[in-house]
């Protein structure tokens, strides 16, 4: 943390009513009174780069780059524990994953973050059925680096696999079809719809 | 004056008292050794029926009476009776309840019993019924110094409960400080917004008060006298001199700020776009709802910084090593002076700990839905550029240095108090600062209030927080702690109704707090006096004057009661009616001392009646158990221990002797300041003592306790007798 290099902030408001503007909860990172019970609660907390406290102070800093190339709010698990701790009570969780999805859509996150990655697939995967498929959920992630690294893995993974067929918790035929929800093509017209009105609201359009 | 003395004693059964101990023998020492005329037992003494018994006996001639029941701070009200001298042998906390009930502790705590039965007889026969103060004096009228906030709610207090009072302000208009101000911090819910000051309405309701006579461009000339009995000079610019009789003052001398000057990082002086909090609320004002502009070129400011702690919580020299309370609470306010008038300012708080006392909380919370930025970091310069003004600080958060532009600075600076001459500073100093005097005192001890750190006032600061050193002057307002306005108010009421008690105890001739009520006073034997002015330069509350031949001047109502000055006198010469040399002296010699080879060593322990000796109550309480070789004698304040009584303890043979007291220095716990610090100081020249007597100098200790030592108090009272058995009896005995 000590060797980290940021520029240094112009202590404007510009980005603060950026995040307000386009941030999930952004509206409360103004309130943060920066005691840092947040940074304490966080079981993951020794290995954010920059604490949630932090986070919020570098937005009042104005220090935009940092903050939206940065792993730390991709860092998040959704404990919530830091969300019942805040003595301000914000819905730092809540911010943590705004910020993470502002700064995806401007394509400033940081490309090979694997919680940035996974989700990606995860949600191409939801979003194409209409409900989650395991087979080729599992099968993306093995092969997210490569062919090679994906059949290595894949073989380590077949004791386990070979496992699920036997006690009928995995459907082989699924790779090829099926498994998809009753009205496919209606969630995707309505996933569709909502992010034409996101993208409208947070001015991507 | 005083006629035959008859002692009655009587020995509770109650509380199983009669279970544990053998009352009928207790009864005999009672006749035989304490020399009782009247001896009478009772089942339950502090029913009805045994009250009866004993004020039947009051009726018939017992002007002396010793009860052996529970403690003295047991069934007090139940067990005082008017006109007599009354002593308690605390047989139930001290003695039944801190001694295991089993047959080889026995026979030790019969003898604990029956030794305090001897010492409440003694106590009895040395004491005399307190007649209360002779010297009074009537006025009950009460003046404030200062018409600020502070002296403003004083007097409106004061006259509100039906006493007369005069103010007296040294300028040429009331309000002081807040007269200056725009707003001030919200007082009342929801806590969110700046509200007027509402002094106007304030300064309307004492100027239209009959009960209150106020004098404008006036200050102290002198004090003197005592409460009840002030007299007062007061000096007017316009030469007209009065002298006025008070009972009681309150001093609400407030505060100076701090010169901002000496800031010279902060280029304070150098340009006029920096500026103090004051300033800014005198910049506001003169805007009156306009824009706010800059000092130096009038163009509007659309960026403003607030650096908190500014010369304060600092350790350099010339800086206020305090926080001041209110500042950051003013700055919030002062940032909301901006917003309010235009969201599109951009107002940065730099502060290091944000600190918003009462209901700031919720203010800030206010200042941060309004946009207000606050940065945590710590301003290093601030440099005047050519079109702004550069402020470099060190973000605490990021860790980072680092800079922003402002159009405008405001320095939170801090509260200097006005406090007057620092007595405890050297002869030429205090001359030098005569004419900062604030009550010119005419007191031995010197001119103003005793203070504590930095300038502040001294008082008890948990248990007495408005009660100076000077028995009826009372300090209320930043002249006492750093504070904000909502406190001052607060501060203010109290000192009202401590200055009221003040006046009519001592019209009824008896002392004030902590011994409220106490009829007895210090009077001395002139014969024996040495005029070694011990007691007129230890009194911690500067009662005692000198007169022409040096001899004391007691000043009863200035007088606290402590004894302090009893501890102090090397020959003895100064006792109360009730509480003397002799009183605690007859006890000491009361106790039966077993020989050398008993393996029954004595230890004498006396205990402060304000924590020390609650504390011994509470171990009882606690089923605590402690050495049945123990016999405790509580004292008014370690201050009031002569050490007579230590050397008269162990040349009659006790094997050591404790004193158990307050905590001392600067976080002092002591009810009478410089009780226990004297104690201390004198305690340690007994060394000397001891080594003429052959003994070890662990036969005498002290110990410092709290209150809330009821766990504690057993154990040190263990491992003193321990440590005599393994130091050996003392060779004094007979």
């Amino acid at each position: 943390m000590s060797d980290r290099r940021m520029a240094v902030g112009n202590y404007r408001n510009d980005f603060l009513k950026e995040v307000e503007a386009n941030v999930e909860d952004g509206e409360w990172v103004k309130m943060c009174m920066q005691c840092g019970v947040c940074a304490g609660s966080c079981p993951l907390g020794p290995y954010w780069e920059h604490p949630p406290q932090e986070i919020f102070m570098m937005i009042r800093a104005g220090l935009r780059d940092d903050v939206l190339s940065s792993e730390s709010m991709w860092m998040c698990t959704s404990c919530y524990n830091c969300i019942v701790r805040c003595p301000r009570e914000l819905p730092i969780t809540h911010i943590m994953h705004g910020l993470a999805n502002y700064a995806h859509r401007l394509g400033l996150a940081p490309k090979m973050n694997p919680t940035r990655r996974f989700a990606k697939l995860f949600w191409n995967n939801i979003a194409a059925g209409g409900r989650a498929n395991e087979l080729k959920l599992s099968l993306g992630l093995y092969f997210m680096d490569g062919f090679a690294t994906g059949i290595k893995k894949s073989l380590q993974m077949l004791p386990i696999g070979l496992g699920m067929l036997k006690t009928r918790r995995l459907n082989p035929f699924g790779l090829l079809a099926g498994g998809n929800c009753k009205d496919r093509k209606g969630i995707q017209a309505m996933l569709k719809k909502a992010k034409e009105l996101e993208d409208k609201r947070k001015g991507f359009a | 004056m005083a006629g035959e003395m008859k002692l009655g004693a009587y020995i509770c059964k109650g509380c199983g008292l009669g279970e544990r101990l053998d009352c009928a023998e207790l009864a005999k020492v009672a006749q035989k050794e304490g020399k009782a005329q009247v001896v009478r037992e009772h089942d339950f003494l502090c029913h009805a029926d045994g009250l009866a018994m004993i004020g039947n006996d009051i009726t018939a001639g017992v002007n002396q009476i010793a009860i052996a029941a529970c403690s003295r701070r047991a069934k007090a009200e139940a067990f005082t009776f008017d006109g007599v001298c009354v002593t308690r042998a605390n047989l139930r906390e001290g003695v039944i309840w801190v001694h295991p009930d089993t047959d080889d502790a026995r026979e030790t705590t019969q003898e604990a019993a029956a030794d305090y039965v001897r010492m409440a007889c003694a106590e009895a026969k040395a004491m005399r019924a307190p007649a209360g103060n002779p010297n009074r004096g009537g006025s009950k009228r009460i003046l404030v110094v200062g018409g600020g906030i502070s002296g403003l709610t004083a007097a409106r207090e004061v006259a509100a409960a039906g006493y007369e009072v005069l103010l007296v302000e040294k300028s040429d208009e009331l309000g002081g400080i807040a007269r200056h101000l725009y707003r001030r911090v919200p007082a009342k819910e929801p806590f969110t917004e700046p509200q007027e000051t509402g002094l106007a309405e304030l300064v309307n309701s004492v100027c239209s008060n009959p009960h209150i006579t106020t004098l404008i461009n006036s200050t102290i000339a002198q004090t003197s006298g005592a409460p009840g009995r002030f007299t007062v000079e007061i000096a007017s610019t316009g030469g007209n001199n009065r002298s006025e009789t008070v009972g009681a003052i309150i001093q609400a001398s407030g505060f100076t700020p701090y010169n901002a000057n000496a800031l010279t990082e902060f280029s304070y002086g150098r340009t006029l776009d920096v500026i103090d909090q004051l300033g800014l609320e005198k910049l506001v004002a003169a805007a009156d709802g306009a824009p706010i502009t800059r000092p130096s070129d009038g163009k509007p400011v659309k960026r403003v910084v607030f650096v908190q702690c500014a010369g304060q919580r600092s350790a350099d020299d010339g800086r206020l090593p305090y926080c001041s309370g209110y500042c950051c609470n003013t700055s919030i306010k002062q940032a909301m002076y901006f917003k309010d008038a235009d969201p599109a300012i951009d107002t940065t708080i730099i502060y290091s700990d944000l600190r918003t006392p009462g209901n700031g909380e919720d203010f800030y919370r206010s200042a941060q839905r309004k946009d207000i930025t606050f940065t945590k970091g710590k301003v290093s310069t601030v440099t005047p550029t050519a079109a702004a003004l550069k402020v470099d600080f060190k973000d605490l958060i990021l860790d980072q240095d680092a800079d922003i532009e402002a159009d405008l600075v405001v320095l939170a600076t801090g509260q200097v108090p006005n406090s007057g001459i620092d007595i405890e500073t050297s002869d030429e100093a205090q001359a030098a600062a005569a004419d900062k005097s604030i009550l010119n005192l005419t007191y031995r001890q010197g001119k103003d209030l005793p203070q504590l750190r930095y300038g502040f006032t001294d008082s008890h600061f948990i248990c007495f927080p408005y009660e100076t050193r000077r028995t009826g002057i009372y300090a209320c307002g930043p002249v006492r702690r750093p504070m904000d306005m909502a406190q001052a108010m607060d501060d203010a009421t109290g000192a009202a109704l401590k200055a009221i008690q003040a006046v009519e105890n001592a019209a009824a001739g008896r002392a004030a707090h902590p011994r409220a009520g106490d009829l007895s006073f210090p009077q001395y034997r002139r014969e024996g006096c040495t005029q070694c002015k011990r007691c007129t330069v230890e009194c911690p509350f500067g009662a005692i004057d000198e007169d022409e031949k040096r001899y004391p001047v007691f000043n009863e109502s200035r007088c606290r009661r402590c004894g302090t000055c009893m501890g102090a006198c090397p020959v003895r010469v100064i006792s109360f009616e009730n509480y003397s040399v002799d009183t605690v002296g007859a006890q000491i010699k009361a106790v039966d001392i077993p020989d050398e080879f008993s393996e029954k060593p004595r230890v004498l322990i006396l205990a402060c009646e304000n924590d020390a000796y609650p504390a011994l109550d509470m171990a009882g309480m606690n089923n605590q158990h402690y050495s049945a070789f123990a016999r405790i004698i509580p004292v008014r304040c370690l201050g009031s221990v002569n050490t007579i009584w230590i050397t008269d303890a162990l040349n009659s043979g006790y094997d050591a002797v404790a004193l158990m007291g307050c905590k001392h220095g600067i976080d002092y716990q002591c009810h009478f300041v410089k009780g226990s610090e004297l104690a201390t100081y004198r305690a340690s020249k007994v060394d000397d003592t001891l080594k003429q007597m052959n003994l070890e100098p662990e036969r005498v200790q002290l110990f410092e306790v709290a209150i809330t030592d009821a766990l504690r108090t057993p154990k040190l009272i263990d491992g003193l007798v321990a440590k005599v058995i393994e130091i050996g009896m003392s060779p004094l005995k007979f």
